[in-house]
């Protein structure tokens, strides 16, 4: 969504005339060739980097001055709590929300540097399609298998410990900076044949997905869900999962996931205790056939 | 007849609550979102979530304590049953939101543990760290992703709702929908339509709201006849961040664990706050206020903010009003067991540790009291009849609304943590009044003709054409909703004035005219965000006239709606019989006051484009409305004359409560 667009409260005259210097890799549309286009911005204390494209949606013209279609992004809390509006910012992969410009031009002087994400297609600019994502959640069944909605009193006993060890893995927010960064996650982008149904195509999209490594985050919620007392009544179905294709055996090491989550999320220690249940559900498999 | 199909509109708490009780039910719901439903609003709702519990209820805390602090913290302006049915179903919807996996916190003993939230004397406010509502969300997203697997749910993810589909006989039929990323246009026949579009607080520019938050739903679905109720009752959170993009909420719950806002006693004294002297702070809420202290209801403790940073000038800075909320005098680990999402935000953005330095923080806008007009069906017991199709149905028949877009549950003002119970609540209870309504139909909208379907899609293609195809003025939306969010943050929060009201309801129009003839810079067709945005801001208008119009006309103070012209001051006299007839005349005034405005606003879309006002009253036979005194001098001598009187009426009467005023049926 294109956010409002606000002037600050109050800008020192010190900072007058200063402008900020934006690069954005821009494509109009999945299958076209993308380019580069500078923009540039009055300064003002305090920006981030959505204050920023905010101003530039808003005026809609290039650095040189050309009227040009308004950039387009995905956000929406602003508070790095939704996962919305994850991006490559001077190269890395983090949240646009809370990449404060001061922070930025710090670490880079001339200019900010805007790209979408790599590993998903780009539907438009810098908004990319992120659904591979969400069907890695529906692999790993990562859900409590409840009976119902109904009242059956409260759940079941939980440590302080276990709260504390369940907490940070539930606050993954799906932003997908984790396979941003993790290099056995790489780009699917199947492209609709001529004549093809819509329903044929998602199967067909679905299916390559399924092939591909299911990601950290995947991981990291299956063993949230395997430690529950419910969830683990499931735990063979979510191990099945992590030891097919595109499972934990996928994995790495190169431990990039953990570096880069905003949410510092213990995500190799998921992968650890992943690897290792997957090993014994291997073995268990083994003698009980 | 077939089971009904059902589109729910918003993935929030609201949204994925009646989705997952509605598939559970053998139901198919489409399920639309303008965003993936794991990035809704309700992912920023803080603090937690309140119900009575095993602990408070020992301390002799019940259902119906809850009840009554709902309906006294929000002054009594909201029709009891529902509320009351919303208090009874508490602990099980935490219990509930146990099984599914949320991590609350947790005591020694394995037990969830509770802190304390405004408005109330007991514990009872479950949480999942500084990120309840994120941790609530999350585990109905997942149930309702296991439905979507077995195919149950069919998710509409990036699209926007644009206009229900009424039939001749005005029953709401399904909905014309866009997808946001190819614009594509699409018509969902079903037999009843769920608005969980939640707030709208982009109306005025910057709040604590998400990015979706414009309210456009609703807003159409009130051009298209439904009414809107209360709509002047606009929560603005005491605590908040400022910010150029945004105004960061921080959670009550900081103070629920012992967070002391306070002001240097010397006008903006330049030094480092933790060198102040416990003599030289101004705790103004603890001195106002010694019986909830920092925990006083929402909108009294913006106002004493408001107040302290504008009227008495005390503010912490001078350019910006901004006062001291203090955690650091609590134990580090404590609070990163406790409150460790917040803090975080604050480091993120202020590049400040609130450990280890007091926060800034001033009000903003946060909630919407109002929004769509909802009926229900009273029970025996007092409570909402379940499985009434009367529920949460709005004044359209078929189209629904649940959560933070209904009007319902908190009156004139929410008490923290009871918004993601009603979401939840809300959304769970009107489901099975949602199936009988719908098989109560003649026919399915599926057997519906589809002329009407592919005309209400037509009408919505035709408007999207005309404004791409806009030659302008050069105005620029964006610009636009600056001045339409500024006027508004000005003229319709904390304070209000009927003549700056009325001025500004004649500035809304005239923004409204410049939208008319403003112009889009994206004309494309894919992912086009500007003229969404552009389509948003022009339903925004509608919804400032009604929270203007709301807000002129009631000439009274009630929780968020402050209008000093009105305010009714303490007792003054010092002179025992003086001042035991002052609180005689307060009750008298209380009391007529009660009669002439303890009513709801309900607004209609009149012809000229103007909101048509009537005035609803409400059902308070459970809890006769009493005066709120919170902190007000000579609050014990005017409670115990109000009390006198109130039990010598109902010795006349024989017992009942007063105003049992019956709520407006659905026009049809």
């Amino acid at each position: 969504m294109i956010a409002p667009n606000h002037a600050a409260d109050s800008a020192p005259a010190a900072d007058e005339g200063r402008e900020i210097r934006v690069r954005i890799l821009r494509q109009d549309a999945p299958g076209q060739e993308s380019y580069w286009e500078r923009h540039a911005v009055p300064y003002e204390p305090n920006m981030n980097v959505i204050s920023v494209l905010q101003r530039i949606a808003a005026g809609a013209r290039s650095a040189d001055g050309r009227p040009v279609a308004p950039v387009t992004w995905d956000c929406n809390c602003l508070e790095e709590v939704c996962g919305s509006c994850t991006m490559l910012i001077n190269g890395r992969t983090r949240m646009a929300c809370s990449a404060l410009v001061d922070r930025l031009l710090e670490e880079q002087p001339e200019e900010i540097e805007l790209r979408p994400m790599s590993k998903f297609p780009v539907v438009r600019d810098l908004v990319v399609d992120r659904r591979r994502l969400f069907r890695g959640l529906e692999r790993v069944k990562a859900w409590v298998p409840v009976d119902d909605s109904y009242d059956h009193g409260p759940g079941p006993r939980i440590s302080p410990e276990e709260q504390e060890d369940a907490y940070p893995l539930s606050t993954c927010m799906s932003c997908g900076c984790c396979l941003e960064a993790c290099p056995q996650y790489t780009k699917i982008e199947p492209v609709r044949r001529e004549g093809e149904t819509g329903e044929a195509f998602a199967e067909r999209r679905q299916g390559a997905f399924d092939r591909g490594f299911v990601g950290a985050h995947a991981v990291s919620q299956a063993m949230l869900f395997n430690a529950h007392p419910t969830g683990k009544m499931i735990a063979d179905e979510r191990l099945e999962a992590l030891t097919s294709a595109g499972g934990i055996q996928m994995c790495g090491n190169a431990q990039n996931c953990v570096a880069v989550c905003p949410k510092a999320i213990p995500l190799t220690r998921s992968i650890a205790r992943a690897g290792r249940a997957a090993t014994v559900w291997a073995i268990k498999r083994l003698f009980d056939r | 007849m077939a089971q009904p199909r059902v589109v729910v509109v918003g993935g929030g708490l609201a949204g994925l609550s009646a989705t997952m009780r509605l598939a559970e039910l053998g139901v198919t719901v489409d399920l639309l979102s303008l965003v993936p439903v794991k990035r809704s609003h309700s992912v920023c709702a803080q603090g937690g979530i309140n119900s009575v519990n095993a602990l408070t209820r020992q301390q002799g805390d019940s259902e119906w304590k809850h009840f009554d602090d709902t309906v006294y913290g929000g002054d009594f302006l909201q029709h009891q049953p529902p509320v009351k049915e919303m208090a009874d179903w508490g602990p099980r919807i935490i219990d509930l939101m146990d099984r599914l996996g949320v991590p609350f916190n947790r005591t020694p003993e394995g037990f969830r543990d509770q802190r304390r939230f405004g408005g109330t004397l007991y514990k009872r406010t479950a949480f999942a760290g500084a990120t309840t509502g994120q941790q609530l969300l999350y585990a109905l997203d997942e149930q309702v992703r296991r439905h979507e697997v077995a195919g149950r749910v069919t998710k509409w993810e990036f699209w926007d709702f644009l206009a229900p589909v009424l039939d001749d006989t005005g029953r709401c039929r399904g909905a014309i929908c866009q997808d946001l990323v190819s614009m594509q246009f699409r018509s969902f026949p079903a037999d009843a339509v769920i608005l969980a579009s939640g707030g709208c607080g982009l109306v005025y520019g910057r709040s604590t709201m998400s990015m979706v938050c414009t309210g456009s739903a609703i807003s159409r679905a009130y051009q298209h006849g439904a009414a809107y109720g209360n709509g002047e009752f606009i929560q603005v959170h005491p605590t908040a961040i400022p910010g150029a993009d945004k105004l960061r909420l921080m959670s009550e719950s900081a103070r629920g664990e012992g967070g002391r806002v306070w002001v240097p006693r010397t006008p903006q004294d330049p030094r480092d706050p933790r060198t102040i002297p416990e003599a030289e702070r101004c705790y103004f809420l603890e001195e106002r206020y010694p019986k909830y202290k920092n925990l006083v209801p929402r909108d009294i403790a913006t106002r004493e903010i408001f107040d302290i940073c504008t009227t008495e000038g005390l503010s912490v800075e001078k350019d910006r009003p901004c006062v001291y909320l203090d955690l650091t005098h609590l134990p580090r680990q404590e609070l990163d067991r406790k409150l460790h999402g917040i803090l975080e935000i604050y480091e993120k953005f202020q590049g400040v540790d609130p450990r280890d330095v007091p926060m800034k923080i001033f009000p903003a806008v946060h909630y919407s009291m109002g929004g769509l007009w909802v009926d229900y069906q009273r029970s025996a017991t007092g409570g909402m009849e379940e499985g009434s199709p009367r529920n949460h149905q709005t004044s359209i028949p078929g189209l629904y609304a649940v959560g933070e877009c209904d009007y319902q549950y908190h009156g004139a003002n929410r008490l923290g943590a009871n918004s993601l119970l009603s979401c939840i609540f809300s959304g769970l209870f009107c489901a099975s009044g949602v199936i009988a309504g719908s098989q109560s139909s003649k026919r399915t909208a599926a057997e519906e003709s589809s002329r009407l379907f592919d005309a209400a899609l037509r009408r919505e293609q035709d408007r999207h054409e005309a404004l791409l195809g806009r030659r302008g003025s050069g105005d620029n939306p964006y610009q636009i909703h600056q001045e339409l969010g500024a006027l508004m943050t000005r003229v319709a929060t904390v304070v209000r004035r009927n003549e700056q009201l009325s001025a500004a309801y004649d500035e809304v129009c005239a923004l409204e005219d410049r939208w008319r003839r403003c112009a889009v810079s994206d004309t494309g067709n894919w992912t086009n965000q500007n003229v969404v945005f552009t389509k948003s801001l022009g339903d925004m208008f509608p919804l400032a006239k009604i929270i203007l119009i709301g807000a002129l006309q009631r000439d009274e103070c009630r929780g968020a709606h402050f209008k000093p012209a009105f305010a009714v001051p303490g007792l003054q006299a010092t002179d025992e019989a003086a001042r035991r007839r002052e609180a005689e005349e307060w009750c008298d005034r209380f009391a007529s006051n009660t009669a002439r405005w303890l009513k709801s606003t309900v607004a209609r879309p009149g012809a000229d484009g103007h909101p048509q006002i009537a005035y609803e009253d409400v059902d308070t036979s459970l809890i006769p409305p009493r005066p709120r005194l919170y902190g007000l001098v000579g609050a014990d001598l005017i409670e115990e004359v109000w009390r006198e009187r109130q039990q010598a009426s109902e010795a006349r009467v024989g017992g009942t409560g007063v105003g049992s005023g019956r709520p407006l049926a659905a026009t049809s």
